[in-house]
């Protein structure tokens, strides 16, 4: 009985704390449904007073976020397409494959981890423009192909592979291309899905290296269209509101709907199995 | 089937030696076990044999072909691991059909292949299942299974049994005997547990440092060991060994005073050794006896080990360092801190030289 005192205690103490997170949510989804001008009356109302649809639908007529929402689909989908690619071929390489130098190497990608992200931005642009890359999407997705954490995150992943699994496919006659087809791929299905959740994220939410490499308005992502909206429609909360719903919807539903394999993805490792 | 062929193998690891100059024949249909304590290199020789690891020098024969230089999948050999390393993904039919899949065999032959090998093994039942809802017994017969749907011309085992309790490894050694015998094929079995060595091969292998120490079947090793190392690793409790010195040597016959003082007469010849040589006098817990009146070793008794058919004594002895291990009957009814004068049976002694080596 005491047990179960004691279990609801927590989940009511965790139901409260989780609501600090929830109520700024909630509200951006009242307001996104608020008439406008509605928000900034004083005291701010919590719920629309008629609710109505009014500001997504002039936020797809007359803006071009029906654009900008695909522009990011895109961008975040081919991000994590090219980063599962070369991340989880490079980490099960570190962790598996025998090469000259590779623990070297690694060590060397590991000490590069400390260089923030910023500071290779200026750069990377100026190669970028070199190459004549600027206001192109393989400009924005450029920094998606390989990452160091993401190399990292796989490695120690497959390094609980057993290497005796990968011998017993070698003696079977299976290609290297083959064993890690059917045996490590499967066999890194939670890593793949934390990578790929990682990426879509990032590159979903990206705001400052989109906004340096594109300069087309036609390309702008949704974080890019959102921020010129607000400087556009300075007044007009609701309207933004409803920008953010847009942006913020898909990954907080793509992120409920895998947490499960995310969460004994990022946990991998860490207790001995 | 196929017979081996290993010939001046050596490995390092770095700057260390593993296998130092390894000589092996193993002929067609031998049941072959490697054994050594942990670190002999046993594992690597294994390794070495399936292709998995590259040697420094030497040459690997499986049959007549020189496999030296070829990818595991070239040798036509099959390995079943201490760990199963079965895919987990993969049911039990899966995991078994994987080998004839990528070798491009029709999905008749890989199913008649798959079945009849399931079959011998009492997998029928067990092929829609993945190995997480298979038992430990289970899971190692089909890492075998999937061994044997190749019918390879070799079978390698490393250390196989490791990972399953007692009761299991007793039943499991019954069901390798029973596979030898129906596949007639080449076995080389690695394992650091001599009792498994002595029930399952035709012939021993025994490693210690990445040096071959004998070969033999198991009666040769128990029975006339080379040396003091195989003579305390072959048996089970091992030999008892009493440091003494040669009195005196006549034809096939040997006077050796042990520590106390006590003289033991032992039939072997000694040789050319000269009065006064340090020599290790070598018994096994079965040769020690009671009642007798010559060849007695005072003792003290520390523990009794009372098994029911038979009792493992250990006395303590001012003639050996280590307690002297005694197999008395099941009714031995002595007790801790009794005396004991145990006697040395002449005929079964074993006498080794200050190198080690029997003489």
């Amino acid at each position: 009985m005491r047990k179960l005192w004691r279990g609801s205690g927590v989940h009511l103490g965790l139901c409260f704390l989780s609501m600090f997170a929830m109520i700024p949510l909630l509200w951006m989804l009242s307001v996104s449904l608020m008439s406008p001008g509605e928000a900034s009356s004083f005291p701010p109302p919590l719920l629309p007073q008629n609710p109505t649809f009014d500001n997504y639908r002039q936020l797809f007529e007359y803006s071009s976020m029906g654009r900008n929402f695909l522009n990011s689909l895109f961008v975040a989908s081919a991000a994590t397409l090219l980063s599962l690619t070369f991340n989880v071929s490079a980490g099960y390489a570190f962790a598996k494959l025998e090469f000259k130098g590779r623990q070297l190497l690694f060590r060397w990608l590991l000490s590069a981890l400390v260089i923030p992200a910023q500071v290779s931005m200026i750069p990377l642009f100026l190669m970028l423009k070199g190459m004549g890359l600027v206001n192109s999407w393989i400009g924005v997705l450029i920094p998606f192909v390989a990452s160091i954490f993401g190399i990292f995150l796989v490695r120690q992943y497959a390094l609980s592979i057993p290497t005796e699994m990968i011998e017993a496919a070698r003696i079977e006659g299976a290609s290297e291309l083959r064993i890690f087809r059917s045996v490590v791929l499967p066999l890194l299905k939670p890593i793949l899905i934390t990578l790929g959740l990682f990426t879509f994220l990032a590159a979903w939410n990206d705001f400052f290296w989109p906004l340096i490499v594109l300069t087309d308005s036609e390309k702008y992502t949704l974080p890019i269209a959102l921020a010129s909206l607000s400087r556009e429609h300075v007044q007009d909360v609701e309207l933004m509101m409803a920008g953010a719903v847009v942006t913020v919807t898909p990954v907080l539903v793509l992120f409920m709907a895998l947490q499960r394999f995310y969460m004994s993805g990022t946990l991998a490792g860490s207790v001995k199995g | 089937m196929s017979s081996l062929t290993l010939r001046n193998i050596h490995k390092n690891f770095g700057n260390t030696a593993v296998l130092s100059g390894i000589d092996l024949d193993v002929a067609d249909g031998e049941f072959a076990v490697i054994v050594g304590p942990s670190g002999c290199g046993k594992s690597t020789l294994l390794r070495t044999i399936a292709g998995l690891e590259d040697l420094d020098e030497g040459t690997v024969t499986i049959g007549e072909s020189d496999v030296t230089n070829l990818p595991p999948s070239k040798r036509g050999i099959a390995m079943v691991f201490q760990s199963y390393a079965l895919y987990p993904h993969m049911t039990v039919y899966e995991n078994m059909s994987f080998g004839m899949k990528i070798a491009g065999s029709s999905a008749e032959e890989i199913d008649r292949a798959v079945r009849t090998a399931a079959e011998t093994l009492g997998l029928t039942a067990l092929l829609d299942r993945k190995p997480k809802e298979l038992s430990g017994g289970e899971r190692q017969r089909a890492a075998i299974g999937r061994a044997t749907v190749r019918r390879p011309s070799i079978f390698l085992f490393d250390e196989p049994l490791s990972n399953l309790d007692a009761s299991l490894r007793v039943k499991m050694r019954h069901e390798f005997v029973r596979l030898h015998e129906t596949l007639e094929t080449t076995m080389i079995y690695v394992t650091h547990d001599q009792v498994e060595a002595m029930t399952l091969a035709d012939r021993i292998v025994v490693l210690r440092d990445g040096r071959i120490e004998q070969t033999g079947s198991p009666h040769e090793l128990y029975t006339y060991p080379a040396n003091r190392f195989v003579a305390g690793f072959i048996g089970s409790p091992a030999m008892n060994f009493l440091a003494g010195s040669v009195v005196e040597t006549r034809l096939a016959q040997t006077i050796v005073r042990l520590a106390s003082g006590t003289t033991i007469q032992v039939k072997v010849g000694s040789g050319e050794l000269s009065p006064d040589s340090p020599v290790t006098l070598g018994i096994r817990p079965e040769h020690l006896t009671t009642g007798g009146d010559h060849n007695l070793v005072e003792t003290e008794i520390k523990f009794v080990e009372p098994l029911g058919s038979h009792s493992y004594v250990y006395l303590e002895t001012l003639d050996a360092d280590e307690p002297l291990i005694f197999r008395a009957s099941g009714d031995f009814r002595g007790a801790k801190g009794d005396k004991l004068a145990v006697g040395i049976s002449a005929n079964n002694c074993h006498l080794f030289g200050e190198d080690g080596k029997v003489l």
